[in-house]
C-alpha cells in the first residue's frame, strides 16, 4: 500500500476505532513493552543506587568478607566534606571543567560558524573533524601519552620546532604546572567537534529570512552577528555546555590513561580519587558516601543550569 | 549560483572559511595518522629523535601484538629454521613465536559484548520507546527524565554496588554481566532517541492497519518498525560505539575471561617497557573500524548526535 492511500484511509479513520482492536489490549501491550526496560533499570541502576546510599552510612570494606559491618551514621559524609585533600581534587576538576568548556566553546563555535559558510566539501571535512570524539577515550589517552613523551614524543617535537626550546626541556605529563593543561589539550582535541556539531545545528536552524530582513534594514554584518546569530545559537550552545559539563565532571578513562592522576595529585579528578578510595583502598562505605556527594553535586548544578537554560529559551 | 541571494556568503569568504576548516581538520588528524604510522615502525624507529616521518615499514608491531615470544639459544635457532614471514621478523631478536597473544581474545570480547549489548538495548529500547510514544503511561515524563538522569552518575560510583552485586551473583568477569551492564547504561539514550524517531511517524498509519484487522502488535511490527528503521540504525550505532569504547566498567569489573580491548591495549608490554609499535598496532586495529564507520555513515551519525542533544 502506498503512503498516499494510507494517508487517505488514515484521515478517514475515526479515532475510537483504535480502541476496539483485536489481540491484546493497548494497556497490556504498553506494559509488556515497557516492563523489560523498567526491570533492567531497576536492577542495574536504581537498586545499586539505593544500595550505595545504604552503604554510605557504614564502614563496609568490600575486600574483607565476613568482617562485621558497623553503622556509623553520617560520619563518612562529615569526613569527606572536611577533608582538604578532596577539596584539592574538586579544584583540579573545576580547573579541568572550566578550561575544557572554555576552549571547546570558543573553537567549536568558530568552526561551526566557518562550516556554515557552506563551502564545497564541507560535510566531508566536518566528518574528519568529528573523528576524535568517536574513539575510545582510554585508547586515545594511551596514545597521547606517547605523543607527550619528553624526548621522543611528537607533541614536544612540534612545540620545540615552533618555539626553539629543547624538546626534552619540558614534560607535559610530569610537571606540576603543565600536567593540568595536558589533559585540557587532549579533551579539547577530542570533544570540540561535539560543541561544533551542536552549534552547527543551531546556526542551521536560523531561517534565512531573518538575515534578509536585517539586510534590507541595512544592519551591518557585525550587528547581525550580535543581534541575530549569537542569541539564536545561545540555547544550543548552552545545551552543549551542559552535556560537556556533565561528561567532564564524570571524566575518568582519558585522564587515568594519560596521567593516572599525577604528578602527585595535580590531575587527580574526583572520579580518579573515587576509584582509589573504592577499588584500591577498598573503603567501600566511605567511597559510597563520596559517590553520593558527587551525584548530588552534578544533579544540583545541572538542575540550576537547566532552569537558566529554559529562561534563555523563553526569551 | 542558480539564484541570487543576499544571505549567501561571498566566494571569497567561502574560500577563507574552507581553508581554515581544512587546516583545523588536518591538525586534528595528526595524532591519528601518527599512531597509525607508529604501528608500522620498528621499536627503534618509534622512539627515535627527531621523530621519523619516513622509515622502513615493518609488521613487527602487528606480529608482537598477536603473538607471544620467547628468547632462544643460538643452537635452538640453528636447528629450527624460520617457517613463516612472522618467524623471520622475530628471529632478528633471537626469538621464536610460542603462541598467540591475548589480543585476539580481548578483541573478540569487545565484539561479543559490543554487539550483544547493542542488540539488547535497541530491542528493548524500541519496545519501550514505542510504548512511551503511543500510549498513556502514568508519570511518563518523570520516568523518562529519571531514566536519563541516571547517566549523570560517574561510572565509578555505579561500579561500586555493581561490583558487589556481580560478586554475589557470579556475574563478575562474564560476558553476560558486561552485556547487561552496557545495556542498562545505553538504554536510557536509546529510549530517548528512539522515542523521538517514533514520534515523527504519523499515528494514522497504524490506525489504518488496525482497521484492516491487524492486531496492535502486528501494526507495530509491520508498519512502525519499517518506518523507524533509519532511526533504529542510528541508535544502534551510538550504542555500539559506547560499548566499544567503554573503559571504566571494563577495567573494574573484568580481568580475564570477559576483558575487552580498551583496558587491554595500554598494558601491552615489550622488552624494556611499553612496546609502542605493538600498542599503536592494537590501537589502529581497534579504532579503525569506528573511523571507517563514521565516515561511511556520516549522514545518520551527525544527525543523531545533534538530534539526541537538541531534542527536548
Amino acid at each position: 500500500m502506498s503512503n498516499g492511500t494510507m494517508d487517505r484511509v488514515a484521515s478517514a479513520t475515526p479515532p475510537r476505532v483504535a480502541r476496539k482492536v483485536r489481540g491484546l489490549s493497548d494497556r497490556a501491550i504498553a506494559w509488556i513493552f515497557v516492563a523489560p526496560t523498567i526491570f533492567l533499570l531497576l536492577a542495574i541502576n536504581i537498586f545499586p543506587l539505593i544500595w550505595t546510599i545504604q552503604l554510605s552510612f557504614t564502614d563496609y570494606k568490600a575486600n574483607r568478607i565476613g568482617r562485621e559491618v558497623k553503622n556509623i551514621g553520617l560520619r563518612n559524609y562529615e569526613r569527606i566534606l572536611t577533608d582538604t585533600d578532596i577539596w584539592l581534587n574538586m579544584q583540579a576538576t573545576a580547573h579541568f571543567l572550566f578550561w575544557t568548556i572554555f576552549f571547546q566553546v570558543l573553537i567549536g563555535f568558530t568552526l561551526a560558524w566557518l562550516i556554515n559558510r557552506k563551502f564545497k566539501g564541507n560535510d566531508l571535512w566536518t566528518t574528519i573533524i568529528v573523528l576524535p570524539m568517536m574513539l575510545s577515550p582510554a585508547v586515545v589517552g594511551n596514545f597521547w601519552k606517547f605523543l607527550y613523551q619528553p624526548q621522543i614524543g611528537l607533541f614536544n617535537y612540534i612545540v620545540a620546532f615552533f618555539t626553539g626550546k629543547e624538546p626534552s626541556s619540558f614534560e607535559m605529563l610530569g610537571s606540576v604546572q603543565l600536567a593540568p593543561w595536558s589533559i585540557v589539550i587532549v579533551d579539547t582535541w577530542m570533544w570540540t567537534p561535539f560543541v561544533m556539531l551542536i552549534c552547527l545545528a543551531g546556526l542551521r536552524s536560523i531561517p534565512d529570512y531573518i538575515y534578509e530582513a536585517a539586510e534590507i534594514d541595512r544592519a551591518s554584518k557585525l550587528r547581525q552577528f550580535f543581534t541575530i546569530t549569537i542569541p539564536m545559537v545561545l540555547p544550543f550552545l548552552m545545551l552543549a555546555v551542559l552535556f560537556r559539563g556533565i561528561e567532564n565532571f564524570k571524566m575518568f578513562d582519558l585522564v587515568v590513561q594519560l596521567t593516572g592522576g599525577g604528578p602527585g595529585s595535580t590531575t587527580e579528578l574526583t572520579s580518579i580519587n573515587l576509584k582509589r578510595e573504592a577499588f584500591e583502598k577498598w573503603r567501600t562505605g566511605y567511597a559510597s558516601a563520596y559517590a553520593i556527594i558527587l551525584f548530588v553535586t552534578v544533579f544540583g548544578l545541572a538542575s540550576i543550569y537547566v532552569k537558566a537554560l529554559n529562561k534563555v529559551k523563553e526569551r | 549560483m542558480s539564484s541570487f541571494s543576499i544571505t549567501e556568503p561571498s566566494g571569497r569568504s567561502k574560500w577563507f572559511a574552507g581553508t581554515l576548516v581544512v587546516l583545523y581538520a588536518l591538525i586534528t588528524m595528526v595524532p591519528l595518522v601518527w599512531i597509525m604510522l607508529t604501528g608500522f615502525k620498528s621499536p627503534a624507529d618509534a622512539i627515535s629523535y627527531p621523530p621519523k616521518v619516513v622509515f622502513d615499514p615493518t609488521l613487527e608491531g602487528y606480529v608482537n601484538l598477536f603473538t607471544t615470544r620467547t628468547r632462544q639459544t643460538q643452537d635452538f635457532l640453528a636447528e629450527n629454521p624460520p617457517v613463516t614471514w612472522a618467524d623471520e621478523i622475530v628471529r632478528q631478536y633471537d626469538m621464536v613465536i610460542v603462541g598467540p597473544s591475548k589480543f585476539g581474545e580481548r578483541f573478540m570480547n569487545s565484539v561479543i559484548i559490543g554487539f550483544g549489548s547493542t542488540f539488547l538495548s535497541v530491542f528493548l529500547g524500541t519496545l519501550a520507546a514505542y510504548a512511551f510514544s503511543r500510549f498513556k503511561i502514568p508519570l511518563a515524563d518523570d520516568l523518562l527524565f529519571f531514566i536519563l538522569s541516571t547517566r549523570m552518575m560517574p561510572p565509578i560510583a555505579v561500579a561500586i554496588p555493581i561490583f558487589l552485586m556481580y560478586r554475589q551473583l557470579g556475574l563478575s568477569d562474564t560476558h553476560l554481566g558486561m552485556i547487561l551492564l552496557y545495556t542498562a547504561v545505553n538504554i536510557s539514550l536509546a529510549v530517548w532517541l528512539l522515542k523521538g524517531f517514533i514520534d515523527e511517524i504519523p499515528r494514522e498509519y497504524e490506525e489504518a492497519a488496525l482497521i484492516d484487522g491487524y492486531t496492535r502488535f502486528q501494526a507495530f511490527y509491520k508498519v512502525v518498525l519499517p518506518q523507524a528503521a533509519t532511526g533504529i540504525a542510528s541508535t544502534a550505532i551510538f550504542c555500539l560505539i559506547f560499548a566499544w569504547n567503554e573503559y571504566a566498567f571494563a577495567v573494574l569489573l573484568t580481568s580475564a575471561t570477559a576483558q575487552t580491548a580498551p583496558p587491554f591495549i595500554p598494558t601491552i608490554i615489550g622488552i624494556g617497557g611499553l612496546d609502542w609499535p605493538a600498542v599503536a598496532a592494537g590501537a589502529t586495529i581497534f579504532l579503525l573500524p569506528v573511523m571507517v564507520f563514521t565516515i561511511l555513515l556520516r549522514k545518520h551519525l551527525l544527525r543523531g548526535i545533534t538530534f539526541g542533544a537538541v531534542r527536548k
